[in-house]
């Protein structure tokens, strides 16, 4: 309730001015001050708020209230089914899950942050032999016509198929569970990161080739100096989708092939009837998930030269 | 008479389209004698980028032949630099970076670390860049781009210098000032120079020919002008000089009375 308050308080001033005209003004306020740092340099202030605070006030409360929305659905869904723990229930079982998140208790029972941390490294390992595979695959394609066509149909085949479809194939050939839930996300993660570097190296700017033919640039000074930084930013592309769909396929491998990982441990809790896990898993998964897509991002943003 | 540099012997130039053949260039005949300044010039599709690009090597004519110091021309290659008409600065490099992947390329076989350092910083500060060398592409504006993109070309010491529309997607202040700059910086390294326009002004300023084309398809040199105007050229006296004037005159009545294109 107390956030509908904020909103309410918060909403009118934010529709009075539109967005454009907001920014301008807080230009021009700026600019000003910096001619007249002599004078006074009070932008004008309403209702005790500076406009930093107004703009902050303004980006956070619409998540704050998300958040608190779906909470309240949450506990509301809960106290209806009877058998789904509600927001307090799960805050308590949490506090203790995270107390001690890397107790080893034999194989079957490890904390949660082990969990955590051995399907990132399945995912680290699937993703990174996908890497190592389809991003000279991705090159080869985009730079020849002829590989091109030759691996199109391939591809369109094989890239609707779910990753979990592939999972008995790699039991039978790996004979072990562990490595084929790694074998799924190569599998899931190499048709983005193919696709992707193939279309950055074929949408490489025919000038910057031009500038490469006209200074007779060897082989190799072409591919470090104008094809590879050309393509890095469509090859970040394809790893952050790539270990999107991996993070994803992860959680369902683990479900099937068992042993230690937070897709296994779902699975555990579940034949355990710890609900409340679950639901820990759910959103210690998406939080998992949030920081992969965040970090790659903000590693895209660093090589990406427009944006620079 | 000196030597050529560049000899074009009956170029001709004919594309395969979807719609059959389509005949660019024809019976093309030019010479381009050392330190000279030529300008092509026409209306938009008579070829004129097509033959800038031949001379280049970036492509190859399909018939006749061009040779650059007696030898035929098969490629492009950094005797022939070539400016181009959007910059075509690397934007991951800086412009020092820029020029020196040129200069490196030239000269890195026979000279060492310093000299290319020493080569790149004087042929920027030639162009008045020197102060924004470390700086990206897209921290300069569009004038600044096309100073160290013709930076980079004069770096490399070529034989002769090409340039497509170098300042066409400038705006007219800052083409000026542009042409001023190059109009100094090859009275001081006595470069040869062919350059691809549409500006009347910019031909008769900058050219000591001025090499007029008919109109496209199968387009080919209609007429050539030779422009004595003493150099250097200053811009505000050209424009009381009845010279000058006589010289736009030439150019104009070649291009929107003889040539005059009959669609547009």
């Amino acid at each position: 309730m107390s956030a509908v308050a904020i909103l309410k308080l918060a909403e009118p001033p934010a529709r009075a001015e539109p967005e454009p005209v907001k920014t301008a003004a807080v230009a021009t306020e700026r600019s000003v001050t910096v001619e007249r740092s002599e004078q006074a340099v009070t932008p004008p202030v309403r209702e005790g708020l500076g406009e930093g605070g107004r703009e902050m006030l303004r980006r956070i409360i619409p998540p704050v209230f998300g958040i608190v929305l779906m909470i309240g659905i949450w506990a509301l869904v809960a106290i209806k089914s009877g058998n789904i723990p509600g927001p307090g229930k799960t805050w308590a079982a949490a506090r203790v899950l995270f107390a001690d998140p890397f107790y080893q208790n034999g194989p079957n029972d490890q904390g949660i942050g082990w969990n955590v941390l051995s399907s990132l490294q399945r995912v680290g390992i699937g993703f990174g032999f996908a890497a190592l595979v389809g991003i000279p695959m991705g090159f080869l394609l985009g730079r020849f016509a002829f590989m091109n066509r030759m691996f199109d149909p391939i591809i369109s085949l094989l890239r609707p198929v779910s990753p979990l479809a592939w999972l008995p194939i790699g039991l039978l050939v790996f004979q072990k569970a562990d490595p084929a839930a790694t074998w799924t996300i190569f599998i899931c993660s190499i048709w983005p990161m193919i696709l992707n570097t193939a279309q950055g190296v074929q949408r490489v700017p025919q000038d910057y080739l031009n500038v490469a033919r006209v200074l007779g640039l060897s082989e190799v000074k072409v591919i470090t100096k104008i094809l590879f930084p050309a393509v890095l930013p469509y090859m970040l592309t394809g790893i952050r989708l790539s270990i999107g769909t991996a993070w994803l396929v992860i959680v369902a491998a683990e479900m099937l092939t068992g042993g230690v990982g937070i897709g296994f441990w779902v699975w555990d809790e579940w034949n355990n009837l710890k609900v409340e896990h679950i639901v820990i898993a759910i959103f210690v998964i998406g939080i998992v998930g949030l920081a992969l897509e965040y970090m790659l991002l903000t590693l895209a943003k660093r090589f990406s030269y427009e944006a620079r | 008479m000196r030597k050529p540099i560049v000899k074009i012997e009956n170029v001709g130039q004919t594309f395969n389209t979807k719609s059959g053949k389509f005949t660019a260039l024809r019976d093309i005949s030019l010479d381009i004698r050392p330190r000279e300044v030529v300008s092509l010039i026409g209306h938009s599709g008579c070829g004129k980028s097509t033959l800038l690009n031949l001379i280049a090597g970036l492509s190859l004519p399909t018939s006749g032949v061009l040779l650059c110091d007696s030898r035929e021309i098969a490629g492009p290659g950094p005797e022939r630099a070539v400016v181009f008409q959007n910059h075509s600065l690397l934007p991951w490099m800086t412009c020092f970076q820029n020029v020196m992947l040129a200069v490196e390329r030239v000269f890195g076989r026979q000279e060492g670390m310093p000299k290319l350092n020493a080569r790149v910083a004087a042929a920027l500060d030639m162009v008045h860049m020197d102060h924004a060398m470390h700086k990206y592409p897209h921290e300069i504006s569009g004038g600044m781009k096309q100073r160290v993109g013709i930076a980079r070309a004069f770096a490399m010491e070529p034989k002769i210098l090409l340039m497509d529309e170098p300042f066409g997607a400038l705006d007219a202040l800052t083409r000026a000032a542009l042409q001023d700059e190059l109009n100094g910086v090859m009275a001081k390294t006595g470069a040869t120079v062919v350059m691809v326009t549409h500006d009347v002004d910019e031909a008769v300023l900058l050219s000591d020919r001025i090499v007029m084309m008919t109109n496209g398809p199968a387009a080919t040199i209609g007429e050539i002008v030779e422009v004595k105007l003493d150099r250097p050229r200053d811009r505000l006296e050209l424009a009381q000089d009845p010279r000058f004037a006589g010289y736009r005159a030439v150019v104009f009545e070649f291009l929107y009375r003889k040539q005059l294109k009959k669609a547009a």
